[in-house]
């Protein structure tokens, strides 16, 4: 079935069979691999990214179900001339990561949740936060950037 | 994991939607929000062959003011029923519930619609809108019908749905200011409940709903009959497993989600009448 998706601003347009999931399309025909694949089962929130402007688990989402969307990726965070995003820039500050593979969806789901809610608290970041896995239990700092970002 | 294969089609309307599913018969399945279905499939524990996609019927989603009630179209997603400021004004033990419902990203994806026909007991808001006292609404080849909450649910993932017929609406009458609480217990963030209350006591008596206590989401009748018939909060909460058939699982045994429920029913039960 043709799809048209628009991600991080460029249109495509794509034959993808109805079984595809969006994070596959994403990863497999766009070569956007910082989405990552975690546990596939909708619970970690590494494939979180962007559909129309809300995070999802991009695991649990057909790419035909996304013909149409604007999509946007870890990879479109960041300005043309490679300025991080002032979340980007706060994970790193604020070394809200440790082996990286959470990441990306963290920092989606962050974007995300500040969209929602630009001035949290403490403990609503924390639930905000509450479908991101980080392995390495690397919750405070990822925490503590994403109040600092909140900040600027 | 990546389903098996299967045939995709779009529904425009409700009526599309319900041509669709007759034509493919037995062997096509909607799709809403997918968040029950989706993971399902990639664990091949259902293998439709086609998928009627009704999540971009946009007359199917909203919340309005009908009344004595309020209507929620059946596309509503989660994040939108949270947020609701009519929902926080009229009905806000709904609102709450929808906010416990997995995380943020499921929210944004899953519908109310979708969660209250996968039946599943071990959901929120099945349970919740059972509490209040819901009617659904459904629409088949011939027509509509209103399906009670507590004449819906007839066995584990089972409704009274008929494979031709689609939930669209849910009319949830107003709290009027009745006391309410809504009680989640788990292990994991984001998870299902091991055992889950939504409750509301009031002037017109109350409701308290099970989550994970059953087959099907269960009213605990008796213990809103106690209420009623003057029994201290504690005694009623005694009652709270009386219409509830517990199983055992990973998470819990009968006897734990029984000790649950009775003191979840309790708590639920003192912060709605606070």
């Amino acid at each position: 079935m043709e799809i048209q998706v628009t991600v991080n601003g460029k249109k495509f347009t794509s034959d993808v069979e109805p079984r595809t999931l969006l994070v596959h399309y994403v990863r497999e025909v766009l070569n956007l691999t910082g989405t990552n694949v975690g546990c596939d089962t909708s619970s970690c929130g590494a494939c979180s990214l962007h559909l129309d402007g809300e995070a999802v688990k991009s695991c649990t989402v057909l790419a035909v179900q996304a013909d149409g969307a604007n999509i946007t990726t870890i990879e479109g965070m960041a300005a043309a001339d490679g300025t991080l995003h002032p979340m980007q820039q706060s994970f790193m500050e604020n070394h809200g990561l440790q082996c990286g593979f959470c990441t990306p969806g963290m920092v989606m789901a962050a974007t995300s949740l500040l969209k929602e809610n630009p001035n949290p608290t403490e403990d609503e970041v924390r639930i905000g936060l509450e479908g991101n896995l980080c392995r390495c239990t690397g919750y405070h700092n990822i925490v503590k950037a994403v109040l600092a970002a909140a900040g600027k | 994991m990546i389903p098996a294969a299967f045939d995709y089609v779009r529904a425009g309307s409700a009526a599309e939607a319900i041509s669709l599913i007759g034509q493919h018969g037995s062997d096509a399945k909607f799709i809403a929000g997918g968040h029950s279905l989706l993971p399902m499939m990639k664990l091949r524990l259902a293998q439709p062959a086609v998928l009627v996609d009704i999540s971009r019927i946009s007359d199917l989603s909203y919340i309005k003011d009908a009344g004595d009630h309020i209507a929620i179209g059946a596309m509503t997603r989660h994040m939108e029923v949270e947020k609701s400021s009519v929902l926080a004004q009229h009905v806000p033990l709904l609102a709450h519930a929808a906010g416990h419902v997995g995380d943020p990203q499921v929210r944004h994806r899953g519908t109310i619609g979708g969660s209250i026909a996968h039946a599943d007991p071990a959901s929120d808001l099945p349970a919740t809108t059972l509490a209040l006292g819901a009617t659904y609404v459904v629409q088949g080849p011939n027509g509509t019908r209103e399906i009670a909450a507590s004449d819906f649910y007839k066995s584990f993932l089972e409704s009274d749905l008929a494979e031709d017929e689609m939930l669209t609406e849910i009319r949830v009458p107003k709290m009027n200011g009745a006391g309410w609480s809504f009680q989640k217990f788990n292990r994991r963030a984001q998870d299902w409940a091991i055992v889950g209350v939504a409750a509301w006591r009031g002037a017109n008596g109350s409701g308290v709903g099970l989550v994970n206590m059953g087959q099907t989401p269960i009213l605990a009748s008796s213990v809103s009959a106690a209420l009623a018939g003057g029994s201290s909060i504690a005694d009623a909460a005694a009652l709270a497993v009386a219409d509830a058939q517990p199983s055992a699982d990973n998470n819990a045994t009968v006897e734990y989600r029984t000790h649950l429920a009775k003191v979840l029913v309790r708590r639920a039960l003192e912060q709605a009448s606070a």
